[in-house]
């Protein structure tokens, strides 16, 4: 076992899936030679030569409609965006093509596709390189998200994505890319996509984030189980879409309070298809209205008054305790 | 039956500057001394902010940037070509062209350290967007602007710039498409500075020439020395005169090269090496139009160190406002998500300001 960043599990994933099969191509901007703009590709291109591991031209509606046409063909082709900030040329090929084309030939066309992409802020970059839009993407059906939080369940789920046989997008929390290290197994470590999962068992709230939300949820967790003799279930909920509702579900039956953290905007976010399953099936057990905190309905700010916005562990346990409270 | 020629296409290149400074007389467009004193100017404006920057970045005193050190040419000459009416829309490595629509020195830094007040421009200063991250997409809005100036009949036109990478994105191949369409009146200057990041220009396109790519929407391309500011301004200026008499857009290539790297967060050493540097470092656009005016007796030595001495003066001036700039209202934001209220934006305002207040006061 080797202590690694995310980085570094991401790409000992695709490392070992390369290494298996040779069906496996990534492709992007600046991937090969230069190794990725955050290195996620860095030693690929020396180890699998440059028809494996391709630096296309600028073009990232190229990059994934060339892409689906790779995986109908028996390809599985990893795509990276540079940053999700650049990914809108993409939705088209993904809303109008990869969603639907398995549907659209009743299973006979597949595209098993993984688009990886950073996002989130707190990286004092330039406009574009700090936006949320995970809901823009759940909201295809037929397109899976996946969001990773650590190393460990980073390379086990790019892994997965990699198998899947449906176009996956996977998006990189890069505010955590390299923030701590964990031990990543050697061995083969698959998670499946579509279940969340408990990192904390508590009884008296359910506290549900993901991605880079992860270390402030966990830290006001730990703040409000110091500050008051309460403990706290807290739940990573790994895949965006489709949602694994049963583990949120169950959670709250037991608990009876809940509080979402969600980097995005507030409006039409994940957060809000949460609390909407959490009503379909467990309103008559909540003590508190469900909580969410979230990013506003603004523009995302350039990063000069960004961290002003982002949910911070302070705001989410000031929430914690309200809904404790309520 | 035989196969028969159908058209044919050619591509010029174009060079006024030799590498000593020397002008071809027959080319050599009319500027008057206090224009060329002008442009030497604002080259050197950009270079010594540029660097600048650089240094202030490597101190954490301002975010990631693209500097443009290398493309003073590329960039001032079109600029300096436009008219007050016209419209500039640039990408992100354009300080040059900016300054020359008098936009603020300190704009850059206030865009860089991450606050929107770095976009907004002076109601006097002529035309230009704010900067334009997303690779090739402003080059639509241009032919767009274009189309406008035409419907209203204003004698005026749009430039608008991209790089090598950018001529790859469809986004710019249609708006060169739409233009020659819509006869719009449109200057699209594709700085080809050799690399977009990691990726030579040789791999961005199988195409011998990025000129080359109007022919294929139809519009005239030109090639031009991107390091002979006379070159790149005499250019455009005689594609903005078809501009304003009706006759539609024109596509520039200026060849020139990003001397520095993509932006502070990358290094080069990684897919260039430094011989090809050097070499490009031998073909500084800034001393070779140094030595032109040098030879046409409007410039010395004594006048550099004067102007050397002025450009520190200003820019050390502008670091020093910028950084004691502290009037960042954080609330402003929600009064630009759209031009009418909405309640629901004014109850997220109170949320915000309120949890404001609590993680300040928690942080004392
Ligand atoms: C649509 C889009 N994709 C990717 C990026 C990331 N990116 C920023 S600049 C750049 C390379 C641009 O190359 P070029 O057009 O030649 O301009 P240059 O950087 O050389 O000025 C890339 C890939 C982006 N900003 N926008
Ligand atoms: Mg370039």
């Amino acid at each position: 076992m080797a202590k690694l960043n995310i980085v570094q599990a991401i790409n000992l994933g695709l490392d070992q899936e390369m290494a298996k099969d040779d069906s496996v191509v990534v492709l992007g901007e600046d991937v090969g030679v230069d190794g990725g703009v955050f290195r996620v590709t860095d030693g690929l291109h020396a180890k699998y030569g440059e028809e494996r591991v391709i630096d296309t031209p600028l073009a990232e509606s190229g990059i994934i409609g060339t892409s689906i046409g790779m995986a109908l063909a028996g390809l599985r082709p990893v795509a990276e965006m540079q940053f999700s900030g650049f990914s809108y040329h993409i939705f088209h090929q993904l809303e109008g093509h990869a969603s639907r084309l398995r549907q659209r030939s009743l299973g006979q066309r597949t595209v098993p596709l993984v688009v990886r992409m950073p996002f989130g802020g707190g990286v004092r970059a330039l406009e574009h390189h700090s936006e949320s839009r995970e809901a823009t993407y759940a909201h295809l059906p037929g397109v899976k998200v996946v969001i990773p939080s650590s190393p460990r369940n980073a390379r086990a789920l790019i892994v997965a994505a990699i198998r899947d046989p449906d176009p996956v997008i996977f998006m990189e929390p890069k505010h955590v890319y390299r923030a701590f290290r964990e031990e990543v197994p050697e061995t083969e470590e698959v998670m499946e996509i579509g279940r969340s999962e408990i990192v904390q068992e508590g009884s008296d709230l359910t506290l549900v984030a993901w991605g880079a939300m992860m270390r402030p949820a966990l830290r006001a967790a730990v703040e409000v189980q110091n500050a008051r003799k309460v403990s706290i279930e807290v739940i990573d909920l790994l895949t965006i879409a489709p949602m694994d509702s049963h583990t949120i579900v169950e959670s709250v039956q037991k608990t009876g309070r809940c509080v979402i953290v969600q980097e995005a905007p507030k409006t039409l976010g994940i957060a809000s298809e949460i609390i909407a399953r959490i009503n379909d099936h467990v309103l008559l057990y909540l003590e508190a209205p469900v909580n969410r905190v979230t990013n506003y309905d603004v523009v995302t700010p350039y990063f000069g008054r960004e961290l002003d916005f982002t949910p911070d562990a302070g705001r989410i346990q000031r929430e914690i305790e309200t809904t404790l409270d309520f | 039956m035989p196969r028969t020629q159908v058209e044919r296409f050619s591509v010029s290149h174009m060079q006024i500057l030799d590498d000593d400074g020397n002008a071809d007389p027959e080319l050599e467009p009319k500027l008057t001394k206090e224009q060329l004193l002008e442009i030497y100017r604002l080259m050197f404006l950009a270079r010594k902010q540029d660097q600048r920057m650089l240094k202030l970045q490597r101190q954490g005193r301002i975010g990631t940037f693209g500097p443009c050190t290398g493309q003073e040419a590329s960039s001032i000459g079109p600029a300096y070509a436009l008219g007050d009416s016209d419209w500039l829309v640039t990408a992100f490595r354009d300080l040059g062209a900016r300054l020359v629509r008098k936009e603020p020195l300190i704009n850059s830094l206030l865009f860089h350290n991450g606050f929107e007040e770095g976009n907004v421009v002076p109601d006097e200063a002529p035309n230009v967007l704010p900067i334009s991250i997303i690779v090739g997409s402003q080059a639509l809005h241009a032919t767009g602007i274009a189309y406008a100036m035409k419907y209203r009949g204003e004698k005026a036109a749009a430039l608008t710039f991209f790089g090598d990478g950018a001529s790859s994105q469809g986004d710019v191949y249609e708006a060169m498409n739409f233009a020659g369409v819509w006869k719009a009146p449109v200057v699209f200057i594709c700085q080809n500075n050799q690399w977009a990041i990691s990726m030579p220009r040789s791999k961005q396109t199988r195409a011998v020439t990025l000129a080359q790519k109007a022919i294929a929407a139809g519009i005239p391309g030109l090639q031009v020395d991107g390091n002979d500011v006379l070159a790149t301004y005499a250019a455009t200026k005689e594609a903005l005169a078809r501009a304003y008499a009706g006759e539609g857009p024109t596509m520039i290539e200026a060849l020139t090269y990003r001397l520095m790297m993509h932006t502070t967060a990358d290094d080069p050493r990684r897919y260039r090496n430094e011989d090809e540097e050097k070499a490009a470092w031998e073909k500084d656009p800034i001393p070779r139009f140094r030595k032109y005016i040098e030879r046409k007796g409007i410039w010395d030595a004594k006048k550099q160190a004067a102007l050397e001495e002025e450009i520190k003066g200003e820019v050390d001036a502008t670091v020093k406002e910028f950084e004691s700039r502290k009037d960042f209202q954080p609330e402003i934001l929600f009064d630009h998500v759209f031009g009418t209220k909405h309640a629901e934006i004014e109850e997220q305002r109170a949320q915000f300001l309120e949890n404001l207040k609590l993680k300040s006061a928690k942080a004392e």
